[in-house]
């Protein structure tokens, strides 16, 4: 690969501004040849902004860019990824209607007009052993896991010829195993004189597979140092700005915990007989003042578990029950009348409704009730109170008069959803995924509510693909493996490593 | 006597179904681009006025087709800027375009001297073989009989198929349809894309409201095709966005929809506002058993969403 200089890119001065508020401030950015170079930061840093800017997405306010020397500045995607630099998006820019080998040669020159299906799939497999990657091109991308269809996507920037590749929180969506296969191929690319930029929040993955970071706060830079030269603990100091410390989940075993609030027995779903049930034969109970910390890879009956609990999806066969009553065939407002309370995994589709205000969305399950509603008509002044009630006790901020919930950052509308459920006195709370895309700060911030609200007497049910989180603030954990729960121990009494084997399907 | 009755039955849904073939296969285009176009209707009212016009004025149906066409693109961009550029509501600009057609064409009808209204085609399309080949058993009277422009249609359904299937352009408008954003970081001119297949949407509605005029009524009054262009939006969707498939479903409502009159020959006597109502039965039916039966929708997924690039 040539290489004009030794820098791949360098930003001098780059601000950002949106609508007048300042998201980048005179950030000087270098990558060079042949390394991985992770760009760390809080969710609202700046990271993702700083990359949109060098793959052309946004225009940069202020401040200059150079690609292999040459002054650089991409109007669009198209010309960024023309100049060399591409960048793999959280959202795939995948068509997911289509199959892999079409994403892949999609607005590629050299298609020839009149084409196949299997003349595409041939000229697919070629690029893909060019690269020594491998996805079966026939596939729908829409049938993919999310690893292949990350994998899709880097091969697709490759084949455009892209000497400089940008992942945002590459991570975020992939199992460990995933990531690892991520990682090894980031480093191949590298290797072969590609300049890569990770960004992340992740301060492990920082340690594990980059070269160089740089860290952001608040749209500035902090530092810039070799990762060899760095700790966790500094790195995890500059990114937060003091001394907190992430992941102090440690089990206090003070409190007592009561009775049965939930009960699964032998709880079943099949969707389809001819392949393996969604979940097959589920025990599971949960006690007031309780975690129970569901752990397991991705795809093996987590989300149908959760499904089933807050009535989502029904069972096919089995028995739940809260506080002593079956609750398997209610709908999911007697659900919640009888004290369940519900994070979705998906907060932004299901968890909450972005174009609307504050008040509009904390009021969604309860907008029965006579404190906010008097017969069809709504009572707006008790409804306001009560959101301002909301905004101070759970310290959710960005809130703005008039404008809807969209503009809130992902940790404050994490906070918004627990205080809406939390704010019903649920008896038991089914977590999924609580902490799922927020940085340190905010993670910690939830897990501490989490805890407290166990403290009251609440059980809660917590989904995580965070195995630390699960071991770190969990009284009891429950492994589970295609379907069925493999492993149910106290916390206290498992280490990660055999949770891990527990993960993987091994005894 | 019946096989006579049942070959003129489908040599009639041939000629009725021909404007629908033409409008609904360019809604295939369009649509696939992820434009809702529902302004067909009125689209194909401006093609029919200003065909009829042209060829009324130059004695030369072909004249009047190719103004039909252009005048019917030119119309359509009206559908273009608003919900492409400007980003505007595809289904409230659509109903909009089929008043303004409606009306427009309307006004443009009573224009010219004498006015449009008042005057007599003398000059239509005729078959394109001569009449001794019409009477050949079936093939006769079924597929040398027609003319031009139902040959036309047919080799516009096979490239409209081949096109969206087996071409890159094709495969180009099917990611702009599905995943605009994705179609937009693979460099592909998603607005580009967008307003040139409502522009070949809008001339083959055009073609279709032309043939009203120049061959299926040979005359020209207000608000003449009675639905058609809804009609044709419908078999899209029924034909799961496939021209292919839309023409077999524009024959069979086209069939289904004189069935009255083959019933009244056969000497059966059904009320005929029962029969009217027959074909949007079958359409519908079929439908759900269609959509159910398919593995793999084809429906363009970001159809009437307007893209921008900078929304977050």
């Amino acid at each position: 690969m040539p290489q004009d200089t030794e820098l791949a890119v360098r930003t001098i001065g780059i601000s950002k501004e949106f609508f007048g508020q300042s998201v980048l401030e005179d950030v000087d950015f270098d990558l060079r040849w042949g390394e991985i170079h992770a760009l760390l930061g809080e969710n609202g840093a700046g990271k993702s902004t700083l990359c949109s800017i060098l793959a052309g997405l946004y225009h940069p306010t202020r401040g200059e860019m150079t690609l292999a020397g040459a002054p650089y500045g991409p109007h669009s995607p198209h010309a960024a990824l023309e100049a060399g630099v591409g960048m793999v998006y959280q959202h795939f820019r995948l068509v997911e209607q289509m199959t892999v080998a079409e994403n892949i040669l999609l607005g590629n020159p050299d298609v020839p007009v009149r084409m196949t299906a299997s003349g595409l799939a041939d000229r697919a497999r070629e690029v893909m052993d060019r690269h020594g990657l491998w996805i079966e091109p026939t596939k729908y991308v829409g049938d993919l896991a999310v690893g292949e269809k990350q994998q899709a996507e880097i091969i697709r920037l490759l084949n455009r010829g892209v000497k400089v590749l940008i992942l945002d929180e590459p991570t975020a969506v992939l199992t460990p195993r995933e990531a690892e296969a991520l990682f090894a191929a980031l480093r191949n690319l590298a290797d072969q004189g590609r300049g890569v930029i990770l960004v992340t929040h992740k301060l492990r993955e920082v340690q594990q597979s980059a070269d160089t970071v740089t860290v952001l706060r608040s749209g500035k830079k902090v530092a810039h140092q070799r990762v060899e030269d760095t700790t966790t603990h500094d790195l995890a100091r500059l990114m937060i700005g003091d001394d907190l410390a992430p992941g102090s989940g440690s089990v206090d075993a003070s409190h007592a915990t009561g009775d049965e609030l939930l009960e699964l027995h032998s709880v079943s779903v099949v969707s389809d007989a001819a392949t393996r049930p969604e979940l097959d034969g589920v025990n599971l109970t949960v006690r007031a003042g309780q975690i129970v910390g569901v752990a397991g890879v991705s795809g093996n009956g987590q989300r149908e578990l959760a499904e089933v609990i807050t009535g989502l999806r029904t069972t096919t066969s089995g028995t739940i029950r809260l506080r002593g009553e079956d609750i398997s065939s209610q709908t999911i407002g007697d659900r919640i009348k009888n004290g369940m309370g519900f994070v979705p995994e998906d907060r932004l589709t299901r968890g909450l409704v972005l174009g609307l205000e504050i008040e509009d969305n904390v009021l969604l399950r309860s907008q029965r009730d006579r404190e906010f509603s008097i017969g069809p008509f709504l009572r707006l002044s008790a409804i306001n109170q009560w959101a301002r009630r909301l905004i101070d006790g759970f310290d959710i901020r960005g809130v703005r008069k008039g404008l809807p919930i969209s503009v809130l950052s992902g940790g404050n509308l994490q906070r918004l959803i627990l205080a809406r459920e939390l704010s019903r006195q649920p008896a038991l709370l089914v977590a999924s995924e609580p902490t799922r895309g927020l940085d340190v700060g905010a993670a910690e911030a939830v897990r501490t509510i989490l805890k407290a609200e166990r403290g009251r007497g609440v059980g809660i049910l917590l989904f995580s693909g965070d195995l630390e989180e699960v071991l770190g603030i969990s009284d009891e954990v429950v492994v589970m493996y295609e379907g069925r729960v493999v492993a149910s121990r106290p916390a206290s009494e498992v280490d990660v490593a055999q949770v891990g084997r527990w993960m993987a399907g091994l005894t | 006597m019946n096989d006579w009755v049942l070959i003129q039955s489908l040599v009639v849904a041939v000629s009725t179904g021909t404007p629908v073939v033409l409008a609904g296969s360019g809604a295939i285009l369009t649509q696939r681009s992820g434009v809702l176009d529902l302004g067909v209707e009125g689209t194909m009212l401006i093609g029919a006025v200003s065909g009829f016009w042209v060829t009324t004025s130059t004695g030369s149906p072909v004249a009047g087709l190719v103004v039909a066409v252009l005048a019917a693109a030119v119309f359509s961009m009206i559908q273009a800027v608003l919900a492409v550029s400007l980003r505007a509501n595809q289904v409230v600009v659509g109903v909009a375009l089929v008043i303004l057609g409606s009306g427009l064409s309307s006004f443009i009808g009573s224009q010219g001297d004498p006015p449009v209204a008042r005057r007599f085609s003398g000059s239509i399309f005729t078959p394109v073989f001569p009449e001794s080949v019409h009477d050949w058993p079936a093939v006769g009277p079924l597929l040398l009989s027609h003319d031009p422009v139902v040959y036309l249609s047919w080799a516009f359904v096979a490239v409209v198929q081949w096109y969206i299937f087996r071409t890159r352009t094709g495969m180009h408008l099917r990611a702009v349809g599905h995943d605009p954003a994705s179609a937009d970081a693979a460099g592909l001119p998603v607005s580009g894309m967008r307003y040139l297949h409502v522009a070949l949407g809008g001339a083959a509605a055009g073609a279709g409201g032309g043939y009203l005029t120049l061959r299926l009524f040979s005359d020209w009054f207000d608000d003449m095709t009675a639905g058609m262009g809804w009609i044709a939006v419908i078999l899209v969707i029924l034909a799961s966005w496939r021209s292919l498939r839309l023409l077999v479903a524009a024959y069979a409502f086209g069939a289904i929809s004189s069935l009255g009159f083959t019933l009244q020959l056969l000497g059966w006597n059904i009320p005929t506002e029962l029969l009217a109502i027959l074909p949007f039965l079958v359409v519908y039916l079929v439908m759900v058993f269609v959509s159910a039966a398919e593995r793999r929708s084809q429906m363009p997924a970001s159809l009437a969403e307007p893209y921008f690039r900078e929304s977050r």
